[in-house]
């Protein structure tokens, strides 16, 4: 390319007139070919940053979403396996321990930790502390080991998510605010009302007011909108033609009116709570959608209801020890950021949550249970397994179909079959299946593997089985195996096969002693490529009744089974929070199964490859 | 798929007389040919080419690219067949047998003639597999020993043996250019065949490589008809007794080398071989 401008190149040719090449508009030309390479260049390198921007972004999303669902939390508290409560007739049969009452044990201990909670709604928030998991594993610890009943035993109790959340920090966590002065309860139970010699609450009223103004001011805008009702009737009074009936003028009246008093309303509204707010001192509620208040003092804790700037009202969730006053520096304010209105765990759990952690009675730990679980309607209990044993079936009969099949239709299609206008419309038709929407399949399935072989395979309905998954990925997988094995028999050059007619073999020995061995790294990968194509596939399967809620690990091809994008699918599709942790693990391994698959794939090419 | 093949008369019956070739009476002759005729489609390819090769003979096919010599030499053991839309007509007969008959075998025809491609094409394999392939495949031998030793004499025969014998498992692809072509005759050995046919087996290999296969096509000669397609006219001078000129699908000449080069009758030849044409 430098050759323009390399010294032995002169501007002249032999004849003396200038070169072309030397011209300006030579030049000129030059540079700008130049300058699109430049651009082009650019171009490519912004298009792969954006590309490469976008993959990390996506990881990394998933990545933090997922990171929640990698611990789960436990309660550890001494469990009373009291006989008549488990197995009321003491002869230790499996059946009757099955039936035992262990939530009731489970209950009966946690109102042992906290003695004080006497109402019965605060004892159901106490126990929806506890997951339903915690139950069955602990039923299941006695099936195993019934010398245990009878005794008291530790027992690590699975948390609820909500508990679980909270202690990930995902539900806001208590932070201690700065308050000064003597405190002095007026009661230890029940309401009590805190004083203090300080304006240790003003801050608190002061967010308080501010919300009464939000408030106000949201009332004032929808006076707004009302009034804004009454111009229409009264523009439509206006235009009333002079003979219209009378009727119609009294129900616009009517209307304006109604418009007119719930406009008054809330302008009364309003200046009532712009007078509260713009007062100073004075006692207001604390409403939940705003921050939680804590008061921690002499040993117990008082949720903050009503506030004024010398003195708080609220609901004592732990008793206090007494109504001595508290000295400056000895009691706490805490706050929760998050409001109560804004999360699933309730106050009063918060705070006993926080009383296990003082008693080192809560802690959390890997999660091993999500790598081994069956799906649940409890996130906190809900796996993956189930799905991924459902996916292993799923691909175990998919590969089982597709592979030989395709494999055989792409070595007759390429070695065998006469080129013809048949072969020529199936070849054109397999391209075309390539590119046919999932869905489609699904609905094949639907059509043929449910409705025609109908429920009674082996006496076993097919609907949302694996084998009926791992029929319709294959159908679907085919195009895509037939495809790349067609590819990959092509691509062994005509001289191997050329020597092996040469020697004698026929047709066949030449094809599968020399072609198809040479062909196999390329087909096994096309293979893996399809295999993973259909391992994220999701559609079809919905055709086809695979997404079930399944809670038992499937045994076989012929067992109910969902699968993991499937499983994905489901998850997100619930509001918990938890669960959206989950789908992002769930997302993750499906990722890594790919990764996986795509490596196997890269390496048997790497590994095989042959040049000719 | 398969030629079409039309026999308009027992070949057995027609005395045959090919064209300029004088010493016929004295040599048994291997392949009989007559008015053979190939189209790849709708294009013709070889011409009503009517050739007699003798046994224990180095036939040389030359001519310029296109004329039809590749084409001829893969009609011998119906290599042609693999391609579709190729249409073979005429009789080729090899010791009296039509092997356009319908009822010829086409395995066992490609056992009887071996043949050397111009690229060498050794399976990627080990040298041992490259040879034993052939006689595994039609039974030649009964044990492991046997076929040990066919390996051997095969390699053996091909000169190959001192240059591989410690290293008959490895793969025959690691050899050099010279030794897969000599291997690729091994291969065609081992399976026993009475012709040979190389199609330009020297054409990808450096001067000392190809002297080497042509002092075995020598050496050949003795057990086998060897029916070769070359570029090089020294070549053909150097290893052939009889050489066949063809021209745009046409055999133009036929006859001993020495009077084909020498003393050619067809100005066509003359011009070919030298250098005016071609």
């Amino acid at each position: 390319m430098n050759m323009h401008q390399s010294p032995e190149m002169t501007p002249e040719n032999a004849s003396g007139r200038t070169s072309v090449h030397k011209t300006d508009d030579a030049k000129r030309r030059l540079k700008k070919r130049y300058a699109f390479e430049t651009r082009f260049k650019f171009f490519g390198i912004f298009a792969i940053a954006l590309a490469a921007t976008a993959l990390f972004w996506l990881l990394s999303t998933v990545v933090g979403k997922s990171l929640g669902a990698f611990h789960e939390t436990y309660i550890t508290l001494p469990v009373e396996l009291a006989a008549e409560k488990i197995d009321a007739k003491g002869n230790r049969d499996p059946k009757d321990i099955r039936a035992g009452n262990f939530s009731g044990a489970i209950k009966a201990s946690l109102r042992q930790a906290f003695p004080y909670i006497t109402k019965r709604r605060d004892k159901l928030k106490l126990y929806k502390m506890v997951s339903n998991g915690a139950e069955l594993s602990l039923r299941e610890r006695v099936m195993r080991d019934p010398s245990i009943i009878g005794t008291t035993q530790t027992v690590r109790l699975l948390a609820s998510d909500d508990v679980d959340l909270y202690m990930k920090g995902y539900e806001g966590s208590l932070e201690a605010r700065d308050v000064s002065g003597v405190a002095t309860p007026l009661g230890t139970t029940g309401k009590v009302r805190i004083i203090v010699e300080s304006n240790s609450f003003s801050s608190i009223l002061a967010r308080v007011k501010d919300e009464l103004r939000d408030k106000a001011q949201r009332f004032r805008d929808q006076a707004r909108r009302e009034a804004r009702g009454i111009r229409v009737f009264q523009r439509r009074i206006d235009t009333l033609p002079s003979d219209a009936d009378p009727a119609l003028r009294t129900d616009y009246e009517g209307r304006i009116t109604a418009y007119e008093n719930r406009r008054q309303s809330l302008i009364e509204s309003a200046q009532a709570l712009e007078k509260k707010a713009n007062t100073p001192g004075g006692t207001e509620q604390v409403s939940s959608a705003l921050p939680s208040f804590f008061l921690a003092i002499n040993g117990g804790v008082v949720k903050i209801t009503r506030v004024s700037p010398d003195a708080v009202e609220g609901q004592t969730l732990v008793p206090l020890s007494s109504d001595a006053p508290a000295a400056d520096g000895s009691w706490q304010l805490l706050v929760n950021p998050q409001s109560e209105a804004g999360r699933r765990i309730r106050d009063a759990q918060t705070t006993w949550v926080e009383e296990l952690r003082k008693a080192g009675a809560i802690d959390t730990t890997f999660n091993t249970r999500f790598f081994t679980a069956a799906d649940s309607r409890e996130a906190e209990t809900a796996g993956i397994w189930s799905s991924a044993a459902g996916s292993f079936w799923t691909m175990l009969v998919t590969f089982f179909l597709s592979f030989p099949i395709g494999v055989a239709a792409a070595i007759y299609l390429e070695q065998f079959a006469p080129k013809n206008r048949i072969t020529d419309f199936i070849e054109v038709n397999i391209n075309n299946l390539a590119a046919v929407p999932s869905i489609v399949f699904g609905l094949l399935g639907l059509a043929v593997v449910i409705e025609f072989l109908g429920n009674d395979v082996f006496g076993r309905d097919l609907r949302s089985t694996a084998l009926a998954g791992g029929i319709v990925l294959a159908l679907m997988s085919l195009p895509t195996i037939i495809i790349a094995s067609r590819a990959a028999i092509k691509a062994v050059p005509p001289s191997i096969k050329e020597a092996a007619l040469g020697v004698g073999a026929s047709n066949v020995q030449a094809v599968f002693h020399h072609v198809l061995p040479l062909a196999m790294p390329g087909i096994l990968t096309g293979t893996i490529i399809a295999m993973a194509q259909a391992l994220g596939e999701t559609a079809p399967l919905l055709m086809i009744g695979m997404v079930a809620f399944i809670t038992e690990v499937p045994g076989s091809p012929m067992d109910n089974a969902s699968v993991l994008p499937v499983q994905i699918f489901r998850w997100s599709d619930f509001p918990e929070r938890a669960f959206e942790m989950r789908t992002a693990a769930a997302i993750l391994l499906l990722l890594g199964f790919l990764v996986i698959m795509n490596a196997i794939a890269v390496l048997l090419r790497k590994r095989f490859e042959r040049r000719w | 798929m398969d030629a079409l093949v039309e026999v308009p008369t027992p070949a057995t019956t027609t005395p045959m007389k090919p064209i300029a070739s004088p010493e016929t009476e004295q040599q048994d002759v291997k392949i009989v040919s007559r008015n053979v005729d190939v189209f790849y489609g709708d294009k013709q390819a070889l011409d009503k080419v009517s050739l007699d090769i003798n046994a224990n003979e180095v036939t040389a096919l030359i001519g310029p690219s296109g004329c039809g010599k590749s084409t001829y030499l893969r009609c011998l053991n119906r290599m042609n067949d693999t391609i579709s839309i190729c249409r073979v007509d005429g009789t080729i007969e090899i010791e009296g047998e039509d092997i356009y008959d319908p009822g010829l075998d086409v395995v066992e025809l490609r056992a009887r003639v071996g043949m050397v491609f111009q690229k060498p094409n050794p399976f990627p394999k080990s040298i041992y597999e490259n040879i034993a392939y052939g006689p595994r495949i039609h039974g030649l031998t009964r044990d492991k020993q046997e076929l040990d030793s066919l390996v051997e004499a095969s390699l053996q025969r091909a000169g190959l043996w001192d240059e591989v014998k410690d290293r008959v498992h490895e793969p025959g692809t690691g050899l050099s250019g010279g030794q897969q072509q000599r291997l690729c005759i091994a291969r065609a050995i081992a399976t026993q065949p009475d012709i040979i046919l190389m199609d330009e087996p020297c054409s990808a290999l450096d001067p000392i490589a190809t002297a080497k296969i042509e002092e075995l096509m020598h050496e050949l000669r003795e057990n086998y008809t060897i029916v070769i397609v070359t570029h090089s006219m020294a070549q053909a001078q150097r290893v052939s007794q009889r050489t066949a000129f063809f021209h745009l699908g046409e055999l133009v000449e036929f006859g001993d080398t020495e009077q084909i080069f020498k003393n050619p009758s067809d100005p066509r030849t003359e011009s070919y071989i030298s250098g005016r044409i071609g």
